[in-house]
């Protein structure tokens, strides 16, 4: 028996649909829930203060800064970051030369290393995404090169 | 489709009244063709939304130039990957970097005809590190890098007419083999009449090293042989892994309408050269170096310009000089096509295009065959093997005009047939036809996944034909060429889809996914660009004038250009825009287009640094903007050059967010 292809095609299109339609509720639901779960509310005190992303606990910070860390932060910054930001004054992304006195380390790089988890879950990056119009992207920054890139930064916050 | 399944389904419509209308839309279209029902055959095909396909499909273009990459089972085109065809679109052949690729002796070639795609191979099993492709019409051989899926260096075979017989490795890639389709006269430029074609022409087979770190080619040493066509050849597996087998026809040695003067004779050969031993017999001393000038193409470092090498000599061993044998000819019926060895290494199978029967080789009769001394004649000091000597089988009735065959891995290969249009598939212990089915229309290669391979995997095979006609919505007189997609899971084959192309897709590969996906590179590391002139540092963006050459550092990021106004060029200047896309992260590409330029746009991934030139021919300004979707201030993405006048004294100037 020779069959119009195009009927089978139909049902089996009309049976996909139904298994995916049952399978892709599941899905939304699930992101509904996540979203409620991490605007605001959903973030711990942690979170809150410091962002989301792979630092979970306050680090170490010496008065002193280490030159060597400095100069690796700083190549960092020029290769990665300098293209973007200004020290003085908004460029694509806000001004970074007193960035240290308005975030902790750790947040600064939970931002570096977790940029589209920050604008998408913490409110301090949502209001930045819509203050700036651009979401940062992630630069492919190690967690040691985070750590140096605050290191240059609070050098220079501090000597300027 | 007479399953019950499909009967249960038209229970389902006939009430709604659908058949009547569908049967009237698909009128002519009683389908004749064998396939698994549709709903199970596109079950078998489909690939969800978001998953990937279990293969990677590498499909030559044929007289595109280039190799497309396709998902399998679902036949997704993920991707055409440019290698001896100029393409505007990633500006392959027209940027700084890769315009040298394209250079041969014969000065800068913007296409060629590519036709086997062939993996690198561990053991005999592709491992996915690089895959080669030969230029048919200008020999040349190309290795494309399976980490960045960009085309690295491009070796110019001298000596050779058509390098069709190419671009097959042997088991641990020691060699990429070549051989000239037409026999030319070996001395380079040589003027002679084309009938003193016995006398001053020569065939040459090629054997390419292959750097087992880098990849990098070197053409090591050729083996030059009596003046017929070198069609196909393949390397032995297993046991015969020492030895590469080439087809020939065209033993008559006509230069003139070969479709009747090649094709009087009963036999042509297969040539069988252990090219160990003829390596080692270059070792040793016993070639001689010819003169001949052909260009080495390649990218010295990660990125940066290629490279034009310029070699001036190839090592070549001639059989009528050396009295030791390491080339035998085993004779075929008739015209053969392809040569192909099953995978254990055993079973050498031609394609006897004009045979009636497929012939099959036995490598170890053929052992035998030399050791007991088998040999009718010699030509040109080549032992020419007794036909009843080496041969082990004579599949009948393989439809009309067997070219190339893959085989499983479970005791059974497939053979296309083109006259016929069909797929036979026999058993390599009777030799007999135990299943068919048809091809549409006219195929040429086959593939097996993890075909020629040691351990191919009996999943999936795709026949590769050369006309379209009805299969598709017709789009005039040219249409692109159809592959089939089969199911050779089970005994019968069956058809599961079918889908247009690119270009001609000559021979085609296919390797699990798995075996490539986890060494795909995602970004270009800014750490590692070492370009010479990339901008590491955004700081660093700025123009430079040397006389009138006017170099532009331009940096790029989501979304804007550094710099974005400059004044100062001059009509007359040569201007080389050096873009460092600044992103690293994943598929964010930054393009650029500058208006009135004569060359094409630049597509910049992330992490790398491509130039174009510019020579502007008008004074004025010259408007130049992103070309690649890049953000939501996508739009706002753009700058101005000022051009003015061959004399003027605009000072050069640049800079970037001052208004």
């Amino acid at each position: 028996m020779i069959y119009p292809k195009s009927l089978i095609i139909a049902v089996f299109v009309s049976f996909f649909i139904v298994f995916a339609q049952a399978c892709g509720g599941d899905d939304t639901a699930d992101r509904t829930s996540g979203q409620a779960e991490t605007a605001e509310a959903g973030l711990s005190e942690f979170e809150l203060e410091h962002g989301v992303g792979p630092i979970t606990e306050r680090i170490e910070l010496s008065d002193e800064f280490d030159p060597e860390l400095v100069e690796k932060g700083r190549n960092i910054y020029e290769m990665k970051c300098e293209m973007c930001h200004n020290m003085e004054g908004r460029m694509v992304g806000p001004a970074l030369g007193d960035v240290m006195e308005r975030r902790s380390a750790e947040f600064v790089m939970n931002f570096i290393l977790n940029p589209s988890g920050m604008v998408r879950e913490h409110p301090t990056g949502q209001e930045l995404l819509r203050e700036y119009m651009t979401a940062m992207p992630y630069q492919n920054v190690m967690e040691d090169e985070a750590r140096a890139i605050v290191e240059f930064l609070r050098e220079y916050n501090e000597l300027n | 489709m007479t399953n019950n399944k499909s009967k249960t389904l038209r229970g389902l419509f006939l009430g709604a009244g659908f058949i009547a209308i569908a049967a009237f839309i698909f009128t002519g279209c009683p389908s004749q063709q064998r396939m698994l029902d549709t709903g199970d055959a596109a079950q078998k095909v489909y690939v969800a939304p978001g998953e990937h396909d279990e293969y990677y499909g590498f499909f030559s273009g044929g007289y595109s130039g280039q190799l497309s990459v396709w998902g399998l089972p679902s036949a997704r085109l993920l991707r055409v990957i440019p290698v001896f065809s100029q393409d505007p679109e990633t500006a392959y052949g027209y940027s700084e970097e890769t315009k040298p690729l394209l250079e041969t002796s014969y000065g800068f070639i913007p296409w060629d005809d590519s036709h086997h795609p062939h993996i690198s191979q561990t053991n005999g099993d592709a491992d996915g590190r690089w895959i080669f492709i030969n230029a048919n019409n200008t020999p040349r051989i190309a290795r494309i890098d399976l980490t960045t899926f960009q085309t690295r260096e491009i070796l110019e075979i001298p000596n050779t007419g058509g390098n069709h017989a190419s671009s097959f490795v042997t088991s641990n890639t020691e060699y990429v083999i070549g051989g000239t389709r037409f026999s030319i006269p070996y001395e380079e430029d040589l003027d002679v009449p084309i009938d003193s074609y016995s006398d001053a022409f020569r065939g040459a087979l090629s054997f390419i090293a292959v750097d087992q770190q880098s990849g990098r080619m070197e053409l090591d040493f050729q083996i030059i042989v009596p003046p017929y066509n070198y069609d196909l050849g393949r390397a032995g597996k297993g046991p015969s892994s020492d030895w590469v087998f080439f087809t020939t026809y065209n033993t008559e040695e006509a230069h003139t309408m070969l479709e009747i003067n090649a094709s009087r004779n009963d036999k042509d050969f297969i040539a069988a050269v252990n090219w160990r031993k003829a390596a080692e017999l270059v070792r040793d001393g016993h070639g001689r170096t010819m003169p001949g000038e052909f260009y080495h193409n390649y990218y010295a470092g990660k990125q940066g310009y290629a490279v034009n090498d310029v070699k001036n000599g190839v090592t070549v061993l001639d059989t009528r000089e050396i009295d030791e044998d390491f080339i035998y000819y085993l004779p075929t019926p008739k015209s053969p096509h392809g040569v192909d060895i099953d995978p254990t290494g055993e079973y050498i199978v031609g394609g006897g295009k004009l045979a009636t029967v497929i012939p099959v080789h036995s490598f170890s009769r053929m052992l035998e065959a030399i050791e007991n001394g088998a040999i009718i004649e010699r030509i040109d000091g080549i032992p020419v093997l007794d036909y009843d000597s080496t041969i082990i089988g004579e599949v009948e009735n393989p439809g009309l005009g067997p070219l190339h065959t893959e085989f499983d891995g479970q005791g059974y290969a497939y053979t296309s047939v083109y006259i016929s249009s069909e797929i036979v598939k026999w058993s390599l212990e009777t030799f007999e036809v135990v299943d068919r089915i048809d091809a549409y229309y006219s195929i040429g290669h086959l593939l097996i996944t993890a075909g020629d391979n040691v351990n191919p995997e009996p999943r999936y095979m795709v026949g590769l034909t050369k006309t379209a006609k009805d299969r598709y919505l017709p789009t005039g007189p040219k249409q692109n060429h159809p592959a089939q997609l089969y199911d050779i899971s089970g005994g019968r084959m069956q058809l599961l889809k079918d889908f247009p192309t690119i270009g001609e897709p000559h021979y085609a590969q296919a390797i699990r996914a798995d075996k490539i996906v986890n060494q795909v590179a995602q970004i270009y590391e800014m750490e590692e660009n070492d370009h010479p002139h990339a901008i590491r540092r955004i700081a660093d963006n700025r123009v430079e004038r040397d006389g009138n050459v006017v170099r532009i550092f331009m940096g790029s990021t989501r979304s804007h250009f550094r710099p974005d106004n400059i004044e100062g060029i001059r009509v007359g200047d040569t201007v080389y825009i050096h873009l460092t896309n600044f992103e690293q992260e994943w598929d964010v590409v930054h393009g650029i287009a500058i208006k009135g330029a004569n060359n094409t746009e630049l597509l910049v991934a992330p992490g790398e640094t491509k130039t174009i030139k510019w020579e502007p021919k008008r004074t004025g300004i010259y408007p130049f903007y992103c070309t690649a979707f890049c953000s939501a201030l996508h739009q706002e993405m753009q700058g101005y050059i000022r051009v003015s006048a061959a004399d003027s004294d605009v000072q050069l100037t640049w800079r970037t967010g001052t208004n």
